[in-house]
């Protein structure tokens, strides 16, 4: 309809992609233990579903909270009546030491500097206006979350150049591939403002490497562009190395407080590490006063309502409640994904090496018909259609190399997970035989010889190994 | 590339053109008022001769009720130990389409809060981050950068952020007079509308709010329902910001735009173009909550409209609990009924006492406000600066925030929207004791010293002017030249310090 904007006939909202194709997949047959024992099982979601009870249990301890009371007394009509952008000064200070806590206090945040917003999508959205104009880009490595292509580029009208990633040294960005991606936006005539990394990463479930952050702030430096880090799984770091964010990194090479600093913004929100993504908590942090000031005035667009806000500040301040929870947190997603990654590896699949997040980076490669995205895109939607389980094809998240998938663990319950676990290991099974009855005959014993020799080594190699060796 | 960067800001990388404008409106002189407030706020026991907020349109007039249901609802919180089961799901549930209840209540409150002359379909309700953001995304939804909004002035001033800002949308205003009480009409809108069209704007439609603010009046439904003709005869979208709706204390019923859409004949009004945007921060008096509501009869607008809902869904604790609230019929019909009443109570009290000191509003039936005329007062008729100064004045003399008629884009010096129901009784009744104060003093004072004045105000080059109460003006002039020679501080004999 040329009636409406361009916005609402173009599809810049990505939502055409497979990534939301699956989730509407899903909805019409959502699995059930007991309703619907046949349905998809939802792994495409990135929730944290693990740890409810020990909020649940905290509400219950902490009344006047949870009854919009602050001394015994109603704040009902404070609460209500509180729209001011600058957000409530309690909320920023408990969720700042929060941020904190999970850095292990070895950096600090101001809460002057912190900015709130709807949730993550709305603050990286509010950072895109703030630092470019529509047509300025900003460099993304790949595989990235699909909702970016939706939060940074829709309504801004920003671009996005991709750092192509790959699986040779497990996605880990590289310099060579960051001087390709700047000059790939040259010849686009894009100009480039700066770069956006996740850390921990989305889809990978790594952390990125002090080299990887060191080379990113010497490339900002030399470029005089921005680096945004969304630090939205910082929490869900279950692994033994430490959370390294951006800001351990400009501490170390000695660059708070320079010209430098005011061009490192951190994105968070508690949709991942707390589970409340129903809340719409966001937040941006930047050392930049006028990327504060314009932003906390672009927050009006997106405030978060003062009853959560006034509900966190009270559970973020309990630091009894926030230690115990970060600590039980990392042990359950420890566990859970360890659960999916030894189910995988049952059904001859491994994934990328990982020690963050609330999902894994599968390889499926083997699984395809041949090296392509028309075949990832087939074997997906028989894992959707046929084993009933939506998980994110590679592709949707922009991977250079089809045969990759993200499966998501901590939004199940243990039984759930075993039965996909089970019914991938089936379909595997099933397919291997498949592809052995329609090859030909010579093909077939080959292929049979390889495919034995292989299974066998794997199971040798598996069984081998020492379970909590990762 | 060219980004502006202010001075102190970052030497290095350039921010956006949005990020260092002032497009936002942010820095106007408009904000003294709030600057002067923050720092001198009444109390009516603590800092009894503060600055009395007027300048913030609140309904504070009904939050008990709100506040005695949820006492009585405990299960309607995810909080509570009768709620708490439901905790888990509410605070994972993210979907953009929102809680089906929360939809349907919203629905249902609609409708009641329009008399039930008219229902909504849930399923064209779309969440955003209040009002604020609705403005702002049905503008994503309807125009691109450089397309033109006409908007009726006076119109409320976040507009211009709301719809210009990140937009790039240009709002060209439909001037509207006191002449024949700041109605809109058709008329003025074709004219407005040829002229955009002429200098070659692309003109995507008409915006405004209904019952107005900051004028309080409510469109008449023929009105409307030419608006609703001419704006389908044009092709050009028709944005309603129903946010006052419930807020009609008196006279006619409010006529929705929905209402318009059921009655008129679908030759006459064609439905993709017409679109609601509403919110509970007025109605219900809940602004920090920030439930904000696109409503349109356009199908694409709602899909895109609901995918944008991303960047401001409502909190699903705030979805759960008016979920529950809102679909109490007996709470929801009590609410309004008592709302409505003392909104009207206040409004008559408040017009009552300005009256006492002479001074008159506009005929208004909604709203949370009255729109006062004061071009008596001015200095010089006619003249901006002159509503800037009484302005000043208000504020550092009579020790009020009003908002003055040019921070609304009012093409006529000397109107200014004052607030009423964002304060209790008493405070009321000691601004309307300082107003009354403050006129009357001034129109004791100085008569003698009248003609002495006169002569030093024409010396001074002010305009000729017949004066029709010539005392009162006096008074004023004399006030101006204090004000604009003291630096605001209460004169300690002052007769105000009787409040």
């Amino acid at each position: 309809m040329k009636q409406l904007s361009t916005k609402v006939t173009s599809n810049a909202h990505g939502q055409d992609s497979s990534y939301f194709l699956g989730w509407e997949e899903y909805e019409k047959n959502p699995y059930d233990e007991i309703k619907n024992p046949n349905g998809i099982i939802q792994m495409g979601l990135a929730e944290n579903q693990l740890c409810f009870d020990l909020i649940e249990t905290w509400l219950a301890k902490n009344p006047d909270a949870a009854g919009l009371k602050k001394d015994g007394q109603s704040i009902f009509k404070e609460l209500a009546l509180f729209q001011d952008y600058h957000g409530l000064p309690e909320f920023k200070k408990a969720l700042a030491e929060f941020m904190e806590e999970i850095r292990g206090n070895r950096v600090t945040f101001d809460p002057r500097k912190i900015v709130l917003a709807a949730g993550s999508t709305s603050a990286n959205e509010t950072l895109m206006f703030c630092l470019a104009e529509p047509g300025e880009a900003f460099l993304l490595p790949t595989p990235y979350y699909p909702g970016f292509d939706r939060d940074l580029k829709w309504r801004t009208g920003a671009e996005i150049v991709p750092i192509h990633c790959s699986s040779s040294n497990g996605f880990q960005i590289t310099e060579s591939a960051l001087q390709q991606a700047y000059q790939q936006a040259q010849k686009l005539d894009l100009n480039v403002k700066g770069i956006l990394v996740t850390n921990p990463s989305n889809p990978l479930g790594t952390m990125l490497t002090r080299r990887e952050l060191n080379l990113l702030v010497d490339f900002i430096t030399s470029k005089n562009i921005h680096l945004i880090s969304d630090e939205i799984y910082s929490g869900t770091v279950f692994g033994f190395e430490q959370f390294v964010s951006v800001m351990d990194v400009l501490k170390d090479k000695k660059l708070e407080n320079t010209e430098v600093s005011k061009r490192v913004h951190v994105v968070y929100s508690l949709s991942k590490d707390l589970g409340l993504p129903g809340f719409r908590v966001g937040a941006i942090y930047s050392n930049d006063e006028m990327v504060v000031s314009a932003a906390t005035k672009m927050s009006s667009f997106g405030l978060v309502s003062s009853q959560t806000q006034y509900l966190l500040s009270a559970l973020l301040s309990d630091k009894k409640f926030t230690g115990t929870y970060l600590n039980e947190n990392k042990k359950r997603l420890k566990i859970r994904q360890r659960q999916l990654v030894s189910g995988l590896e049952a059904a001859g699949v491994t994934c990328l090496k990982s020690n963050a997040g609330l999902f894994c980076w599968v390889d499926m490669r083997h699984l395809l018909d041949t090296n392509t995205f028309e075949a990832e895109l087939e074997l997906w939607k028989k894992i959707v259609y046929e084993v009933k389980l939506n998980i994110s094809p590679g592709s949707s998240c922009h991977c250079t190399e089809p045969g990759w998938f993200r499966v998501c663990f901590a939004n199940m319950s243990e039984e759930t997970l075993d039965l996909a676990m089970k019914r991938l290991k089936e379909y595997v099974e099933s397919t291997d035989s498949n592809r052995l009855i329609s090859k030909s005959s010579h093909e077939r014993i080959k292929s049979l010889r390889k495919r034995t020799v292989s299974n066998w080594v794997f199971r040798v190699s598996w069984t081998d190994r020492v379970p909590d060796e990762r | 590339m060219g980004s502006l960067i202010k001075s102190g800001g970052v030497s290095g990388a350039i921010l956006s053109r949005i990020a260092t404008n002032d497009q936002h409106g942010e820095n106007s002189e408009y904000f003294d008022g709030w600057k002067a407030y923050d720092k001198d706020p009444f109390h009516l026991s603590r800092n009894p001769h503060g600055i009395i907020q007027m300048g913030l349109a609140e309904n504070q007039l009904c939050l008990d009720l709100i506040k005695d249901w949820i006492k009585e609802n405990p299960k309607a919180s995810v909080c509570t130990p009768e709620g708490v089961y439901q905790f888990s799901d509410i605070a994972n549930f993210q979907d953009y389409h929102g809680l089906n209840e929360f939809r349907q209540a919203i629905a249902n409150f609609m409708g009641k809060a329009r008399g039930g002359r008219v229902t909504f379909d849930p399923e064209r309700i779309v969440m955003s981050g209040g009002a604020t953001g609705a403005n702002e995304t049905i503008m994503f939804c309807l125009a691109d950068p450089g397309d033109v909004f006409l908007v009726p002035s006076p119109y409320y001033a976040a507009f211009d952020r709301d719809l210009r800002w990140r937009t790039g949308v240009e709002i060209v205003p439909v001037h509207c007079s006191s002449s024949n009480n700041f109605k809109l009409t058709v008329e003025a809108v074709e004219w407005a509308y040829k002229k955009a069209v002429q200098s070659n704007k692309n003109v995507k439609g008409l915006l405004f709010t209904n019952p107005s603010n900051p004028l309080g009046t409510i469109l008449d439904k023929d009105t409307l329902k030419n608006l609703v003709r001419f704006v389908t005869r044009n092709n050009i979208h028709l944005v309603v910001d129903e946010i006052y709706a419930a807020t009609v204390f008196a006279g006619e019923n409010f006529a929705s735009v929905a209402e318009v859409v059921k009655d008129l004949d679908s030759s006459e009004v064609n439905v993709d173009l017409i679109h609601i945007v509403y919110s509970l921060s007025k109605d219900m008096g809940l602004p920090g909550f920030r439930v904000g509501i696109v409503y349109s009869y356009n199908d694409s607008v709602v899909s895109c409209a609901r995918k944008m809902s991303s960047f401001g869904l409502v909190s699903s604790q705030t979805q759960f609990m008016l979920a529950s609230m809102l679909s109490d019929d007996s709470f929801v019909d009590n609410f309004l009924m008592e709302s409505s009443k003392r909104l009207g109570i206040r409004h008559g009290v408040f017009t009552l006492g300005l009256k006492k000191a002479d001074i008159n509003c506009l005929i208004s039936t909604a709203g949370l406000f009255v729109w006062m005329d004061l071009r008596h007062l001015l200095r010089v008729r006619n003249s901006f600066e002159s509503e800037i100064e009484l302005w000043h004045i208000i504020i550092d003399k009579v020790k009020l925030n009003v908002s003055p008629g040019s921070s609304f884009q009012c093409t006529e010096p000397g109107w200014f929207r004052v607030c009423f129901a964002n304060m209790d009784d008493d405070t009321l009744h000691v601004a309307l004791r300082r107003i009354q104060d403050f006129v009357s003093k001034n129109s004791n004072k100085t008569a003698e010293k009248a003609s002495d004045n006169d002569q030093l105000i024409q010396s001074n080059n002010a305009k000729k002017q017949k004066w029709k109460q010539s005392n009162l003006r006096l008074s004023f002039r004399r006030l101006y030249e204090d004000g604009l020679s003291s630096p605001g501080i209460m004169s300690p004999h002052s007769p105000l310090l009787r409040t």
